[in-house]
């Protein structure tokens, strides 16, 4: 098939498995680091806003290739030795929830500011206001922007090839090396990339109008 | 209890210089004709027939939806097996001047969205032709909306240039993988890299910044941030 043997285009597809999965850790790092990292910086303390504003500035200034590898060796020079999927999945976590917290931080001060008022005039403590009223209303503006940077998460955990990390792009890359069909095999990932990212970028859209529309 | 050395500075500071001045390179190599083919293909998609539509749109999308790697990979060694032989710097700066042009037509199909009907009426009062109007009224007045994006886009250009030592070009990245092939001080190799990118995105927003201070002089005459 294409010039490949089945067993080819299989392990290329194992690959994409696994970018999944990387997919996933990121998202879900991302998450777990990005929420912290929105409420401090849209914290009233100032050392809070400072602190979390550099790292997002130093996450995000650093390309992630580099993030890639500061990880892996520094994992490293602690003394464990661990797979290039946790190194891979850690540099995932900063990465996206550096650029998750932003995204948030804006849903978070896109809530209008008489929402804050209106909650404390019912007399809700601080967290009630936040979880009860300014939460639900900030989720709704973040859907689509979390949704859109998903296919930047999807895209970019191709560079963990760079630490020999066994997802799409890597597989590919053995499977060229080995049969020099550069066009069918990257075509191939390429479309794979594109079936997973594409449904996502078109539903980014749709729940942008929808939010709009609204 | 690891103890940190970085007296590989001083004896590879001419490579790491080298990669400097070569992800500098390919930069600058690829913001402007990157810029040209999103302005196009933004016109395309927005005034073009409808099969200039649907191919922008096809461009537009496949580059958007797919990592550069893999872009960067098709081009590269796609060209080797048709036995046409590009450099490592020559094939990294078409595949970003292809990769940033999508994106940055889509950030100057917004730019063109927003300028207001009545400019295009009234350069055609002038009887500016189509041309005319494109390049005189309409593409300064989106370059000036959409700038601050525009700035961010080739700054993660920048960036993205840290993979094309995966074609063998030297850049910093590059550089910093030999430095620490020989020292075995991983760490602290990748640690002064960040730092070095870091200051490499800065300097770039300043220089792209200060490039819109002096060709938008309305902006400098009102006194607008950008």
């Amino acid at each position: 098939m294409l010039g490949l043997t089945v067993q080819q285009i299989a392990y290329i597809f194992q690959g994409a498995g696994w970018t999944i999965v990387l997919s996933l850790l990121g998202f879900v790092g991302g998450t777990i680091f990005g929420l912290p990292l929105a409420l401090a910086r849209s914290a009233r303390a100032r050392w809070l806003r400072v602190i979390s504003s550099g790292l997002v500035q130093f996450i995000q200034g650093v390309p992630l290739p580099v993030i890639m590898f500061v990880v892996y060796f520094g994992i490293s020079i602690g003394g464990f030795e661990v797979p290039a999927l946790v190194a891979a999945g850690l540099a995932m976590t900063l990465y996206a929830g550096a650029y998750l917290g932003e995204i948030w931080k804006g849903c978070i001060q896109a809530v209008p500011k008489t929402q804050w008022e209106a909650a404390e005039c019912l007399a809700l403590t601080k967290p009630q206001r936040f979880v009860h009223v300014i939460l639900p209303q900030a989720l709704r503006i973040a859907i689509p922007p979390t949704v859109g940077f998903l296919v930047q998460i999807v895209k970019n955990t191709s560079y963990a090839v760079v630490i020999n990390f066994f997802d799409l792009t890597y597989s590919a890359k053995v499977i060229n090396n080995s049969t020099f069909k550069p066009f069918t095999v990257f075509t191939i990932a390429a479309l794979i990339y594109f079936a997973i990212c594409f449904p996502m970028s078109v539903m980014a859209r749709r729940f942008e109008r929808k939010l709009h529309r609204n | 209890m690891y103890e940190f050395d970085f007296s590989f500075l001083s004896d590879y500071l001419p490579d790491l210089i080298n990669g400097v001045w070569l992800t500098i390179g390919m930069t600058v190599a690829s913001i402007l004709p990157g810029f040209l083919l999103g302005t196009v293909v933004a016109v395309a998609r927005l005034r073009g027939g409808p099969w200039a539509q649907r191919i922008a749109t096809i461009y537009v999308e496949a580059i958007r939806n797919t990592p550069l790697i893999i872009q960067v990979f098709w081009l590269f060694f796609g060209l080797a097996s048709l036995q046409v032989h590009v450099g490592s710097f020559a094939a990294a700066v078409i595949a970003l001047v292809i990769n940033v042009g999508a994106y940055t037509a889509e950030i100057m199909r917004a730019g063109f969205q927003t300028i207001p009907r009545g400019q295009l009426e009234a350069a055609s009062c002038l009887s500016l032709s189509p041309f005319q109007s494109l390049v005189y009224i309409e593409v300064p007045q989106a370059v000036e909306r959409v700038y601050p994006a525009l700035v961010s886009q080739f700054v993660l250009m920048m960036l993205a240039t840290s993979i094309m030592s995966q074609i063998s070009a030297e850049e910093l990245t590059g550089v910093a993988y030999m430095i620490q092939s020989f020292t075995f001080r991983g760490f602290e190799v990748y640690l002064v890299i960040a730092v070095l990118y870091l200051g490499l995105a800065s300097l770039l927003r300043v220089v792209l910044l200060g490039i819109a201070e002096v060709s938008f002089p309305r902006r400098r005459r009102l006194r607008t941030p950008l």
